[in-house]
Parts: C-alpha cells; structure tokens; sequence
C-alpha cells in the first residue's frame, strides 16, 4: 500500500482548482501553474525511484479488497509515461507564458492544462478499466475546453469534429467496456488478466478485444481511425498543440498496449496481426500526409500518425525487443514531439505564417536555432546517436525476430521518409534566400527559444545515455511481457 | 409584449424554497438511501433555474451574489481535501471514517467523513451546472 501513486494525479488537481479562484491575476496564474507541475514532476522522481527500487507500487482505493475496489497500479511503464508527461508540461508552459496572450490566461488556461494533466497522469496510472475511462473523460474535458480556448473561427469549427468523433467513440467504450464485464464479470485489470484464459469463449473476446482497438485507436489515430486528427490539431495555438501532439495520442497508445499485453492475449494469431497490419498501415498513411503539405504544423501532425504506427507495430509482436522498443520509442516521442511543436511554432512566429514556401534563409540569422532544429529533426528520424535510434532499432529486431519482417522492412524505408518530410522543413525555412521575416525582439525569442532547446537537450541526453536508461525500460517490459508480476502486484497485497 | 407572469413569480416564492429544502433533504438521504451530493445539487441548481425563468438574470444575481466558478473550485478543494486526508492517515486514498455520535435534538446519529466529500460534490454540480446554464443564458 502506497498513496504515492496518486501523487501525480492528485497535485495537479489541487492546484487546478486553486487557480480557478483567481483568474484574473496573471502573474499569480502563472507563478501558481509552474509551481503545481514542478511539484508533480518531484513526486514522479519519487515514485520513479521507489518503483524502481521496490517494484510495482499498487493501492486500492478505499481499503476495499482488490478486485472490488478501484486499483491504482503504477509499474515502471506507467511511472516512466507519467514523467515524461510531466516533464513535457512543465516545457510546454514554459513556452505559453510568452506565446499564449494574456487573454487566453485569464480565461482558465492553466487550470485547463492541469486538469488535461490529471487525466493524462490518472489514465497512465490507473488499473481499472471503467476507471481509465473516467480518466480519459477527464483528460477529454479539458481537451474540449482547451481545442476551443480563444474561439477563433477555425478552431470552433474544429471544434465540433473533435467533439463528435470523441463523444461517439466514449459511447462505443462505455459499450465495449460493458461487454467486457457482462462476459468476465470484473473490469479490474489485473483480475481481468485472471479470468480472460480461464474463459472458453474466444470468439466473443475476440470481438471484445477488437472493439478496444477501434475504442482506443480513435484516441491513438490509427488506421482509418485517425481522420478527425490532422484537422482537429490544426486549430488551436501551438503550445495547445504541442501538449495534444505530445499526451493525448499516447494516452490511446499506452492503454492499447496495456490491454493488448496484459489480457487480450487469448487469440494473438488474430488480434495481433490485425494490429500489426493496422501499425504499417499507419505509418504508410502518416508518410504520404507528411510527404504531401508544405505547412510545418501539419508535417509534424502526420509525423504523430507515424510514432503510433511505429510503437504499435512494436507491440504487435510480443517479444523483449520489440515491446522494449516501443516503451523506449513512446517515451522519446512524447518529449521529441513536444520539441518539434514547439520548433515550428517559432518558426511560425518568426515568418509569420505555417507555409514552408513562404520561408528561407533563416541559417544565417538565428543559426543555433537552426541547428537545434537540426538535431530534433535527426532524433525524430532515428539516427544515432539521438533518441529516436534506440527505440527503433528495437522495434525492427522485434520485427526480424517475430514473423513480420516485412513490417520492419516498412519501418527502415519509412524512416527514410520521416527523414525527408523533417529535413524538408530545415531545407525550406533555413537554406536558400532569406524570406521575408517578422522582427521579434530578443527577449521575446529566448523565452520561447530557451525552454524549447532544454527540450531539445533532454531527447538527446536519453538518446545518447540509452545504455543508462535500458535497465528501466526493460523492467517495464518485463512487466508487460509478464502479466503474472501485476496481478501479483494488484491482488496479493 | 411581454407575458403576465404574476402567477410564475408566486408561485415561484413558494416552490423554490421548497425545492432547496428538498435539496437539503436528498443530500443527507444519499448517506444510506438514494440520493447525495449530485442529486441535491442538480436540485438547487434547479431552484435557481427556477428563480432565472420567473425573474431575470440581474434580479438572481442580486438575490443569490454568488461566483459560481469559485463555488465550483471551492467544492473541488473540500472533495479532494476530504480524499486526502486518508494520506495524513497513512490509509490507501479515499478510504473513509465514521462513527456513532449522541447529539442534542438529532439522538444517537453516525457522523461520516463521506458527508464532506459529498458536500465538495454537492458545490462542484450546483457551481458548474449554474456556470454552464449561466453562460448559455447570458448569450443573447
């Protein structure tokens, strides 16, 4: 029993709420803002470091017994998401205060983002089906809020696709969870891990474990689920964007790969392959849209659609390398993601517009922000030594050594064409003649500039250090590969 | 031309009252029978609605000076400190504690730690209820 596991969840909460109380006062919203996510990213270091030391740290709420009660489990996969979530926030205010407009600030911004960051931390953590649902909600709710923050015209319009296309697919949740407890009877993971091979009836799983996917992959934008997402992440300003690019995808992709290893695991001839099919499918749809716009933000937006693609594919096979590969792989792309957001949205400040054909020649004025731009540009392809090699390297050997070499060969080709659409970016706006640019006064540049290159410098520092984070990532694997350690974590306490 | 509305705002006088002691009524049965804070609250914050229909929103906004944002933060805060407490405790989140408690006029009563929650629920639904039905009303 430890309440350190709710620490991440429950921080941001209290702080959200106190700053609904004074939401005029800016200096105050935002003083009150970073505090509360410092002091969520000091209890994920701690809860980092006694998960790491004492293994899975599991609490049911309301001293009920385990399988009744609702269990938070934080094991090292979700503790390592709940980090770099936090981490990620922690950058992505940093970056609003000078890019959001006071406007926005004294609207409920802040609370709005450490609502989004309860929800996001409680789905990571929770280990209750029905539960990771509210959390979803939660972190739906203040998406809503934030996607239409501002009311400019497209993000209204916007808006209500969002809003469609995530009422429907919590609908078919609530239903699919449903199913699920009507054929188990329990919606407790790690009971739910129990039951599921006692249970004969594999079709009707099956179709369960199907009807997840379509669930989560609305959230994960997979194959063709993902057509709500380039448009819908368009709208709103770029830090907004950069936290939705970086969290919320992930958070469909995290509770695929927690279902998908922990319990739905009766028929894996079947829903794997599906999964891998769907993954390359995936990352072949994420290349063209990237491949095919000149705008920064929507390059990078297809470049999401891709990092799913790759982790998915990852999870599909269901061996060490693989299911490390994608842990490793999940976590570079939360904070390289948030990274190239927060790139392009200075160079959006810079031009003053989004159209890669408008830009050019910016090497010879902002040259650190050039190469820095560089650098993100390589880890987010995978070269070595950056962030994105590691991670992929694993996920192809997962794919040698299950039956989807074919999959890998897709992923090696592909990285070439992330490359591509990435280096395209660097092509136009730093190479040729200079465009026509904005002037923004020094200060103004290296408030957003500073926090944006720490970000830089940590997706490099994980990639370079990998050997130092490996032994943490396969800890986290070993867990998923091996249902046994959660149920005993959950219900033997 | 604007509707004889003398029988709505009487009649109003009288109902809202009585509804807001319902409210109150549903709030405390909800501790072993159905009803709570959610329910209580959708039920007050239907007296006020009530109030808004017959009168106006000035008239209800002098009558009952209210910030409904900070009513709904306030409750957060009482709904998360009543959770939190288990922490000082050392007990897992949530859990809660009561006991049996001899009080004048009320006899032998069990007096809950669940109630505060419940209260914190109870401001959380009247406070975004009225920010949402405010909002849209304001909207003209």
């Amino acid at each position: 029993m430890s309440n350190l596991a709710l620490f991440p969840i429950v921080i941001p909460l209290i702080f959200a709420a106190v700053l609904m109380l004074f939401p005029k006062n800016v200096s105050m919203q935002r003083i009150v803002a970073i505090a509360g996510v410092s002091a969520t990213l000091v209890s994920a270091l701690f809860l980092f470091s006694k998960v790491s030391t004492d293994g899975i740290q599991a609490v049911t709420l309301g001293s009920w017994p385990a399988p009744f009660g609702i269990s938070m489990v934080s094991d090292m996969l979700s503790v390592l998401l709940v980090l770099s979530s936090t981490l990620v926030t922690l950058f992505v205010l940093f970056y609003s205060i000078p890019t959001i407009g006071v406007k926005r600030e004294q609207s409920y911004y802040y609370p709005a983002v450490l609502f989004l960051m309860t929800g996001v931390n409680g789905a990571f953590t929770t280990g209750d089906i029905f539960n990771l649902f509210v959390f979803i909600e939660v972190l739906l709710m203040a998406s809503y809020a934030l996607i239409v923050h501002g009311g400019e015209k497209p993000q209204l319009r916007e808006s209500i696709k969002y809003l469609l296309v995530n009422i429907i697919s919590s609908a078919l949740f609530v239903s699919a969870v449903a199913y699920l407890y009507s054929v188990t009877g329990t919606l407790n993971m790690a009971d739910l891990a129990v039951k599921i091979p006692e249970i004969e009836a594999v079709g009707i799983l099956t179709v369960i474990a199907v009807l997840f996917l379509v669930v989560f992959g609305f959230k994960a934008a997979i194959f063709p689920l993902y057509f709500w997402l380039p448009g819908s992440y368009f709208a709103p300003p770029m830090a907004i964007l950069a936290l939705f690019g970086a969290l919320l995808t992930k958070v469909g992709v995290y509770a695929i790969m927690r279902t998908y290893t922990l319990f739905f695991t009766m028929n894996i001839g079947f829903t794997h392959e599906l999964l891998a099919i769907i993954a390359i499918l995936t990352i072949l749809a994420g290349c063209i849209g990237a491949l095919a716009y000149f705008d920064v933000k929507k390059i990078i937006i297809y470049n999401i659609i891709i990092a799913v693609g790759v982790i998915l594919f990852g999870i599909s096979q269901m061996n060490a390398a693989g299911v490390e590969g994608s842990i490793f792989y999940l976590v570079h792309d939360m904070l390289i993601k948030a990274a190239l957001f927060l790139l392009v949205g200075i160079l959006t400040v810079i031009f003053g517009t989004s159209d890669l054909r408008k830009m050019g020649g910016l090497i010879k004025s902002y040259p650190l922000f050039g190469w820095t731009f560089l650098i993100a540009a390589f880890g987010l392809a995978g070269i070595p030594p950056l962030s994105g090699f590691p991670g992929k390297l694993l996920i192809v050997q997962g794919g040698f050594e299950g039956t989807h070499f074919w999959g890998s060969l897709v992923i090696l080709a592909t990285s070439l064409l992330v490359l591509l659409s990435v280096v395209r970016i660097f092509i136009y706006a730093f190479w040729g003649e200079p465009a026509k640019i904005v002037t923004i006064d020094r200060k103004h540049y290296l408030s957003i500039f500073v926090p944006t290159a720490i970000l830089v410098a940590l997706t490099v520092v994980l990639g370079a250090g990998a050997e130092l984070f490996m032994p943490f990532v396969s800890d986290a694997g070993e867990v998923l590969l091996n249902p046994s350690l959660y149920i005993d974590a959950v219900l033997k306490e | 031309m604007r509707t004889n509305d003398v029988m709505l705002q009487t009649a109003t006088k009288v109902v809202t009252f009585i509804i807001l002691m319902f409210a109150v009524h549903i709030f405390f049965a909800g501790h072993y029978t159905p009803g709570g804070g959610f329910v209580g609250g959708l039920l007050t914050a239907s007296a006020i609605v009530l109030l808004m229909l017959a009168f106006d929103l000035p008239t209800v906004k002098k009558i009952v000076p209210i910030n409904y944002v900070v009513l709904t933060a306030v409750g957060l805060l009482i709904a998360i400190a009543t959770a939190s407490a288990s922490i000082v405790f050392d007990v897992p989140f949530f859990t809660h504690a009561y006991d049996y408690f001899d009080l004048p006029l009320f006899g032998k009563t069990s007096l809950h730690s669940a109630m505060l929650f419940d209260l914190g629920v109870y401001l959380v639904v009247v406070g975004v209820t009225m920010t949402i039905i405010q909002t849209i009303g304001e909207d003209e």
